[in-house]
């Protein structure tokens, strides 16, 4: 018998659809229309630049944002279910930490690809950036781990909320460490000043973010309707248990 | 407040006492801590150079591996016959709970740090040349260790998985003080020529936000 249940709902495959679309005209974009990063000497004429390196642009800094959204999501979740102390709250931190630690595996994995041909090297471990993404994304697999570790997983809320509190402190040191160490980091200021980015490239970039939105976004509305299924599973598997244990005792 | 010091001389106390009655600190986590300062000479191939020039981050590895004992430690002895439930039904503030058991961790580290201080000077040759910087960062970079480790000892106490699980949770966020540490050693011992005591100031200000956050987090920590 195929069981009815399931995440999905008109809205979150209407979204879906859009997030395919959305990739689909981006891989278009970043692969065959923007142009490659290709810059010429003023004096001796050589070419110079990123080259097709570039094209991770589209996809690395978009990753960053969501990384960083689902991490203050989780955080502003937790915070609100320390207040409210309800499973909704703890289902959307749960989901966003998931999500979030996902795009942040991604945006180490493209970073290093990236600085492979640009900066000749996969690791910089003297970049201040990337060594406090790696502690965020540490921090959060060290959340997940906490939160797999409770055998009654409303058990795991209130410590999850706490560790999820502590661990997006990293984020403005992040967001903020190219400023305070200049001299300790190979990433640019800024990536929209600095490489003086022109229309199309900056339309591919806006549009990558919003498709990487879109996709964090179907992604945490599914992984909260399954721990939503799992809780009503976990206390469904509790009445049963209470239920077979009165039968027991009135049978005896 | 007197009565929030005196509990906290209370918890400190009695952590400490029980520490000095089962000898762990001694005969476990010190010999532990030796064995590492030995592993890594021997691993570096005994290069006394290469070991001089690593000292500092040998040490608060080493530091950071023996603290990860003492914390577990700490929280078996209020896990055990549920004395962390009697614990916080005595009427004791729960600040008093988290500052006196962070201090009885503090002390235990001071000492092993002094141990392992030794250790670096007569097995790697290192050369002291700033003893304040040393002794400060070695104080602060305790306390924030063992700030940090008392909430995630606490959150990750009463679990099956709480050996493994209290790296996972704890190293991440104890690598800026490890980062900052280190550096001010390495000022310290002479082998970088950086200025130290920014590195120090760093290490301070990071042991009082982790102290503040653990201090803030303990009406919800003797809830859990």
């Amino acid at each position: 018998m195929t069981s009815s249940i399931t995440t999905a709902s008109k809205g979150s495959k209407i979204l879906g659809m859009t997030s395919i679309v959305g990739f689909a005209v981006l891989v278009l974009l970043a692969f065959f229309v923007t142009d490659p990063d290709i810059r010429f000497h003023p004096e001796t004429g050589e070419e110079f630049g990123q080259f097709d390196a570039v094209r991770l642009l589209y996809l690395h800094v978009p990753l960053i944002i969501v990384t960083y959204l689902a991490f203050v999501i989780c955080a502003i979740a937790s915070a609100g279910y320390l207040v409210k102390l309800t499973f909704w709250w703890d289902s959307m931190a749960h989901a966003a930490g998931e999500v979030g630690t996902l795009t942040c595996a991604l945006v180490l994995i493209t970073g290093s690809i990236w600085g492979r041909p640009v900066w000749n090297t996969w690791w910089e471990w003297g970049d201040v950036r990337v060594m406090s993404t790696l502690i965020l994304f540490l921090l959060f697999l060290g959340y997940l781990a906490l939160r797999g570790a409770f055998v009654n997983p409303q058990r795991a809320a209130r410590p999850a909320a706490i560790v999820a509190l502590i661990a997006v402190l990293d984020i403005p040191l992040i967001n903020r460490s190219v400023e305070w160490w200049e001299n300790r980091t190979l990433h640019q200021k800024s990536t929209l000043s600095e490489l003086k980015i022109e229309d199309l490239t900056l339309f591919t970039l806006m549009l990558g973010i919003l498709v990487s939105l879109l996709v964090m976004s179907w992604l945490i509305l599914h992984r909260f309707r399954v721990a939503w299924l799992e809780h009503v599973e976990f206390e469904q598997g509790i009445k049963t248990a209470i239920e077979e244990r009165r039968q027991m005792d009135n049978e005896d | 407040m007197k009565r929030l010091f005196a509990d906290i001389g209370l918890i400190t106390g009695k952590d400490l006492k029980i520490e000095l009655r089962s000898r762990v600190l001694i005969n476990q986590v010190a010999p532990f801590a030796l064995m590492i300062l030995v592993l890594f000479g021997i691993a570096l191939d005994a290069d006394q150079q290469s070991l001089r020039n690593f000292a500092s981050g040998l040490f608060w590895i080493s530091v950071l591996l023996c603290a990860l004992m003492a914390i577990s430690r700490s929280m078996t002895i209020e896990r055990d016959d549920e004395a962390l439930v009697g614990l916080n039904l005595s009427g004791v503030d729960p600040i008093a709970i988290f500052l006196g058991k962070t201090c009885a961790i503090a002390i235990q580290l001071l000492v092993l740090e002094i141990f392992l201080g030794v250790g670096i000077i007569l097995l790697y040759r290192s050369e002291v040349e700033d003893l304040w910087l040393l002794v400060s960062t070695g104080l602060f970079a305790c306390i924030a260790i063992s700030a940090l480790g008392t909430i995630f000892g606490f959150l990750a106490s009463g679990l099956g998985v709480r050996e493994t699980l209290l790296p996972i949770l704890l190293l991440p966020l104890l690598l800026p003080v490890l980062i900052g540490a280190t550096r001010a050693f390495d000022d310290a011992l002479g082998v970088a020529a950086i200025n130290g005591w920014n590195w120090f100031a760093f290490v301070a200000g990071l042991t009082v936000i982790l102290t503040a956050v653990g201090a803030g987090a303990n009406h919800l920590m003797a809830e859990n």
